[in-house]
């Protein structure tokens, strides 16, 4: 049974309201960081944790927080990202529906951190009844002095302020997401200037995954060492996993990030295998923008090594073949899912995620999507596939925000990893309406000129 | 020191120059002029916040600074990426650059009708230009294009989405002239489009920039429509006491006739100062209401930019000039074009040779007289 920092109480009976979170021993990191530490220490304490961003890009979020612009007399803010969108990731909802005082104690101990008096938590449109969690949740923290005005006496002053999103995927992207909280229409910044300098209001703000800030809390209760020496090299500390697609158990899981891929579809304790005693055959490990890995490139990496569930080791091998950690979305195919479908969908997704700003990503990924419909519905040409490949080439790295690159980076892994089921695709139009290409050989990557 | 007297050695294309510090890698190429300066489609100099967004100025930065030699990651778009002390950029001299561009181009190409035949904005058409120095022959795309209804915003301006490749320039000219936000973008991605706050037809007295700031055909001027080619056209500096605006504008006539008014309108296309140093954008009277040449003071004929198509006379053969896949009567919701003029096909107008601002009198001069009447 692997250590649990987050989810560990999430299942005891009314752990929801304050009494008992209080009760399980809730709100001690505010006490102790709003009595004990200065805001300094606090970031200090984040940083020696080793903790890495978990809303997709694993920047370290210690450092993030030192970068905070301090004008004299401007107000900073914290924003908490609860847009979570991603497909195949719903970690995030899981902690704010079963421990919502979770996040309001990490957010409480992160604004002091930053300097925030006025917090926000962004929340996706559809989470619309956690939404209502979230504030009942903040309510009751206020009602016990946790919020407010000069909270349990430290002068410091605090509220959290719940927005909803409207449903677009492109409003977790930091930038888009802070246009949105201002009411405006939700296309991402040109950056510079980063959120830190220029954020809300044009004011120095910090953008952070609802799980980062949640960790924040055994960080400041155990000591930035202490969690440092859970997980493994720069993957420290746990991580929440939702797990879906083809397997017994689907599900969000806390890891410590010691485990293997392998164990962490087939052990009981996690995903519980595949079912119906199917094969594996391919899986996304870390939301559906990370790169496709086939079985084999999965559960080992290109040099033979056992790949583990963490940060370094998901990402061996760059993208030739390796993936991401990403959100921690882990999707799993088995032998009967068609890999072109599967991009397809993912395709049509970004087409209708992306804001239209820039030309690549409004024009590429539509096109894209056209492209993929035709090969998986019998009418595709070989050239279609260098198309593809070319057309995702000119989109990734030329855009404005990554959602171009998360566009790209799908297509151009499961052409990379699986350009034989394309082909097939190409080659038996009929067939393929019929049947699924099955497993056939993944057990090499197949070579794809570069560039 | 102070910051402005602060010069940053910069060198684009293997050509240094000195610029002010805060000066966008754009702004210095284009200060060196000529092939060095990156196309821009969606970057307005007099528009606060423009640009970022077409991604045709991106450029290589192969060394970050004198400080920071290290290289940029990835291309830069050149209108927003400020310049460093001691830069090193690469713009036609980069393979990658050349290669990303041809991309943008493509991309911008790929839902537009191509319907420059019937498009009021041939020949001083941005997206034309960009196509015939900077694409390629012919398109990959095989798929219907997408087309949207035509709207009139207001008695004077005609949105034609189909042709619009959504530089924001025109949502930024709506909020920085008028104190309203009532146009803008609705929906997103390749459906996204222009709109007016629900249907609404734009009245202030500034709105007709958003045709001038447009760089192609999506925004054009109603009083203006199918009238004329600009190519038989003679611009002219003109002004007149104007009580609203600057009243410097540039009258587009055929012989003693005014067939439309713009802004006058610099090398880059852009909106000129008037000598005050202030944009001279011009009120909706003197561009829709002043069609006599005696409301004006004529200055005197008036180059046209380097770029243009109209400028060049180079309109067959050359890249970019591939017809659509579809006929116009699908890119044009079933309707047949009203009138053809094929700018694609070599018209006396378009040889080299000839320099429309040194015509007089183009309506009626021998070069005309031989094809159109
Ligand atoms: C298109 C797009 C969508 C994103 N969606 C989310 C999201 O839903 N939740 C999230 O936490 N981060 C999301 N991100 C990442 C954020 O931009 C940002 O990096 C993150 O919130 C930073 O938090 P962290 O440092 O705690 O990971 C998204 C990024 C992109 C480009
Ligand atoms: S990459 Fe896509 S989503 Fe991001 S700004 Fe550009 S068009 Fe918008
Ligand atoms: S209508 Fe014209 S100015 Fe407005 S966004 Fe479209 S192309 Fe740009
Ligand atoms: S001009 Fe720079 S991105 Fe459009």
């Amino acid at each position: 049974m692997s250590k649990k920092l987050l989810l560990e109480k999430a299942h005891v009976e009314g752990i929801r309201y304050f009494d008992v979170y209080r009760r399980e021993g809730g709100y001690r990191s505010v006490e102790k960081a709003l009595k004990e530490m200065s805001p300094e220490a606090i970031v200090e304490e984040v940083k020696k944790s080793g903790l890495r961003g978990r809303g997709g890009a694993g920047f370290p979020a210690g450092m993030k927080w030192s970068f905070i612009a301090k004008p004299e007399g401007v107000p900073r803010h914290l924003v908490c990202n609860a847009d979570e969108s991603e497909p195949g990731t719903f970690k995030d909802r899981y902690l704010m529906e079963f421990i919502p005082h979770l996040l309001i104690e990490g957010l409480i101990v992160s604004s002091f951190a930053l300097g925030s008096n006025d917090t926000y938590i962004y929340i996706r449109g559809e989470y619309a009844w956690i939404v209502d969690i979230l504030e009942q949740a903040i309510t009751e923290a206020k009602n016990n002095g946790f919020l407010g005005k000069n909270i349990l006496g430290s002068g410091f002053d605090c509220d959290i302020h719940v927005q909803r999103g409207a449903g677009a995927y492109i409003c977790g992207e930091e930038t888009a997401l802070i246009e949105s909280l201002e009411g405006k229409r939700g296309n991402p910044r040109i950056k510079p200037p980063f959120p830190a300098v220029k954020g809300v209001w044009d004011r120095p703000t910090v953008v952070n995954n609802v799980e980062t800030l949640a960790a924040v809390v055994p960080i400041i209760n155990m000591g930035g060492d202490e969690y440092a020496k859970i997980g493994v090299g720069r993957s420290t500390g746990t991580k929440l996993i939702s797990a879906c697609g083809n397997i017994n158990k689907p599900g969000v899981y806390e890891i410590d990030m010691t485990i293997s891929v392998e164990e962490f579809i087939y052990s009981d304790e996690y995903c519980g295998g595949i079912p119906n005693g199917k094969k594996l055959k391919a899986c996304i490990p870390g939301g559906s923008s990370v790169p496709i890995l086939p079985a084999n490139l999965l559960l080992k990496t290109a040099k033979g090594e056992t790949r583990y569930m963490n940060y370094e080791s998901l990402a061996d091998g760059g993208f030739a073949s390796g993936s991401m950690m990403g959100s921690g979305g882990f999707i799993v195919l088995d032998e009967d899912q068609c890999v072109v479908r599967h991009t397809l969908s993912l395709a049509r997704f970004y087409r209708h995620e992306s804001c239209g700003q820039c030309s690549p990503c409004r024009e590429g990924t539509g096109w894209m999507e056209k492209i993929l419909k035709n090969i998986e519905y019998g009418n595709g040409k070989m050239s279609d596939i260098d198309l593809l490949w070319d057309i995702q080439r000119k989109i990734e790295g030329n855009t404005i925000c990554p959602l171009g690159d998360a566009a790209a980076w799908p297509v151009a892994a499961a052409i990379r990893h699986f350009r034989d089921e394309f082909e097939w695709h190409v080659l038996n139009p009929e067939e393929s309406q019929e049947r699924n290409y099955g497993l056939a050989h993944y057990a090499d990557p197949i070579h794809v000129p570069v560039g | 020191m102070s910051d402005q007297q602060q010069l940053f050695k910069v060198t684009i294309d293997n050509i240094t120059i000195e610029v002010p510090a805060g000066t966008t890698i754009l702004n210095a190429a284009r200060k060196i002029g000529g092939d060095v300066a990156p196309p821009a489609m969606c970057y307005y100099s007099k528009l606060e916040g423009s640009g970022g967004k077409c991604r045709t100025c991106l450029v290589e930065v192969s060394k970050g600074s004198e400080k920071d030699p290290r290289p940029m990651p990835k291309l830069v778009a050149s209108c927003r990426t400020t310049v460093m002390d001691g830069m090193e950029v690469k713009n036609i001299t980069s393979e990658k650059v050349l290669d990303a561009r041809a991309g943008v181009v493509e991309f911008l190409l790929l839902n537009h009708p191509l319907d420059c035949p019937i498009c009021d904005q041939a020949g001083e058409c941005h997206l034309q230009d960009l196509s015939y120095e900077h694409g390629k022959e012919g398109t990959r795309y095989e798929f219907q294009r997408r087309t949207f209804k035509k709207h009139d915003i207001g008695p004077y301006i005609q949105l034609h989405m189909t042709r619009c490749i959504l530089c924001y320039r025109c949502v930024f000219t709506a909020d920085q002239l008028t104190k309203k936000r009532e146009h803008g973008v609705l929906d997103r991605g390749d459906h996204a489009e222009i709109a007016t706050f629900i249907e609404k037809s734009l009245e202030n007295d500034f709105i007709g920039n958003v045709i001038d700031v447009c760089p192609v055909g999506a925004l054009t001027d109603k009083t203006f429509r199918f009238k004329n080619r600009v190519w038989f056209l003679k611009p002219v500096d003109a002004h007149r006491d104007c009580p609203t605006c600057s009243g410097r504008v540039t009258l587009w006539n055929r012989g003693d006739e005014v067939f439309r008014v713009t802004a006058r309108k610099d090398e880059w296309g852009e909106v000129e100062d008037t000598p005050d140093g202030k944009p001279g954008w011009i009120c909706n009277t003197c561009r829709f209401e002043k069609k006599k040449t005696s409301d004006w003071v004529i200055e005197g004929p008036r180059l046209i930019n380097r770029h243009s198509v109209i400028s060049q006379g180079h309109y067959a053969g050359k890249v970019g000039t591939h017809m659509p896949t579809e006929t116009f009567e699908a890119v044009n919701d079933g309707r047949k074009p009203k009138l053809l003029m094929d700018i694609h096909s070599v018209s006396e107008v378009n040889k080299p040779e000839v320099q429309l601002s040194l015509i007089d009198g183009p309506a009626h001069s021998k070069v005309f007289n031989q094809n159109n009447d």
